[in-house]
């Protein structure tokens, strides 16, 4: 379990994360939706370290991540994947040694054993046979899989994705969704997804938070949705400009 | 922000950088692999460039020297020059001034602008902030491995620059007739001073380190997009020609 207490976040003058209260559970699909401009990457950086947060506290699990030592951060961050919103692949390694670099950075794996692992997990989001490409060789789908493919090859507890179907065509979007949310369920990880998409939120959203100039306004469940932007105008707008 | 408060906060941002890069490696194995592939990319691939730019400033500066020295109307009559001074000038300059300067000269523009321009797009496509979320220390991941594979490789290409340059010179003493080979290489030996070779080292440790450094620097805090990673790569070219040039005159005012 993921919980945000009261994160604020300044940059200069300009106050853009207002007191942020949030759970994301374990097993769950948790989306952060909302406008670009909102705080939704904000607070997902803070989330995974990429940012400190002014003040607040971040919980993973009972460890209070932005007051751990440094070896203590490390030791989180390895329980950590993420899919980025352009992939971030290593462009000068293959498929294969995109997948396998956290597998040779930090386990005691022997090159054989990393190669099983690499080919399940390839083969977990349905992409075999593209071991030798590079990134630059694949389409954006087959790029955001070998993203979750390698944020899943160390046995993560949480999962965070930025976008993860901004630039894709909407039939590879619902494949990634459908992907994500059954990564989740199978791993029984915590998954944190910002998301602008409300196709996604629809389909895969368990839990929700929806965000607007840097503060939560509603949060609920995914069959909560259409209640909810009844008693708040923003996420009505926001639902309403989606469609 | 003053111009002043600028370049202190710059400074800052270098050291506190360089902290973050001057750590234990987070696994060995992997960052032997990257100083090989570092060492040839800067190493090997230089080759070219050095080779060429070493023969011909060695060719360039005999005859000029020689031209200089047997002039008719300069400052003193050509006959009173003996032509083994072209070899003393030539070897001198090479081991002072032209193998570790102009070498290194050459190769900010091709090994910092590369640095600077692969750091800068792996920091605009998220590939650093990948590193940070694993776990893993990607000022060190990424830059330590280059700034060593510099400070092994630059040295050696500007060992094997500097003699290069004297071949140049012999292959000019014979393709003009100028001077004879033996007054060059006997110049070149009766006016050898082992202080200009320990010079010649220590500038090409300190140049190394300033090409690899600071392109790794301005590759780290690239922001935005292309166009940013192409002005990282220029800024980063500029900044190494001034402080090669800076710490050249302070070398030598320090040891001559």
């Amino acid at each position: 379990m993921i919980k945000l207490e009261n994160i604020h976040k300044y940059f200069g003058d300009r106050h853009v994360l207002k007191g942020i209260n949030a759970t994301f559970n374990p097993g769950q699909v948790n989306l952060i939706i909302g406008a670009s401009g909102g705080g939704k990457s904000v607070t997902l950086k803070c989330m995974v370290g990429l940012e400190e947060p002014d003040a607040g506290t971040i919980w993973f699990g009972d460890r209070d991540f932005h007051h751990l030592d440094y070896a203590g951060k490390q030791l989180v961050r390895r329980e950590i994947g993420m899919l980025f919103q352009g992939t971030a692949l290593f462009d000068s390694l293959t498929v294969e040694e995109n997948v396998a670099f956290p597998l040779r950075m930090f386990s005691a794996m022997n090159e054989a054993e990393i190669k099983d692992r690499v080919n399940h997990c390839l083969e977990r989001v349905n992409l075999p046979g593209v071991n030798a490409k590079f990134p630059g060789e694949i389409s954006g789908g087959m790029k955001k899989r070998v993203g979750i493919a390698r944020a899943i090859a160390m046995d993560i507890q949480y999962l965070f994705c930025d976008e993860p179907n901004s630039g894709l065509d909407p039939l590879t979007s619902r494949v990634i969704d459908e992907l994500l949310l059954e990564i989740t369920h199978e791993y029984g990880i915590t998954t944190v997804i910002n998301s602008h998409d409300m196709k996604t939120v629809l389909d895969i959203g368990e839990t929700i938070v929806f965000m607007y100039q840097g503060e939560i306004k509603w949060e609920g469940s995914g069959k909560e949705v259409s209640h909810g932007r009844k008693h708040v105008p923003e996420l009505d707008e926001f639902f309403k400009a989606s469609f | 922000m003053g111009s002043r408060a600028k370049l202190f906060s710059e400074v800052g941002r270098f050291v506190l950088f360089m902290q973050r890069v001057l750590r234990k490696p987070t696994r060995g194995r992997m960052f032997w692999r990257s100083l090989m592939y570092e060492m040839n990319l800067i190493g090997v691939d230089s080759l070219v460039i050095v080779i060429l730019i070493s023969l011909f400033t060695g060719a360039v500066s005999t005859i000029q020297t020689a031209v200089q020295l047997t002039a008719e109307g300069g400052i003193l009559p050509p006959d009173i020059f003996p032509m083994e001074v072209v070899g003393s000038v030539v070897g001198n300059g090479s081991l002072l001034e032209f193998a570790p300067t102009i070498t290194c000269l050459v190769l900010a523009g091709k090994v910092g602008a590369n640095i600077a321009s692969e750091i800068g797009n792996m920091k605009v496509t998220e590939q650093i902030d990948a590193y940070e979320v694993m776990g893993i220390n990607a000022a060190n991941f990424v830059s330590l491995p280059k700034i060593l594979a510099g400070l092994i490789m630059i040295p050696c290409l500007i060992v094997l620059a500097n003699f290069l340059l004297l071949y140049g010179g012999v292959i000019a003493c014979k393709a003009t007739g100028m001077l004879t080979v033996d007054e060059f290489v006997t110049g070149i030996r009766s006016s050898f001073t082992p202080l200009y070779l320990r010079l010649m080292l220590i500038k090409s440790f300190v140049f190394a380190f300033i090409i690899t450094a600071l392109a790794s620097f301005e590759g780290y805090y690239t922001e935005g997009g292309a166009l940013e990673v192409g002005e990282a790569g220029t800024r980063a070219v500029t900044r190494i020609c001034v402080f090669i040039l800076f710490f050249d005159l302070i070398i030598a005012q320090l040891f001559l």
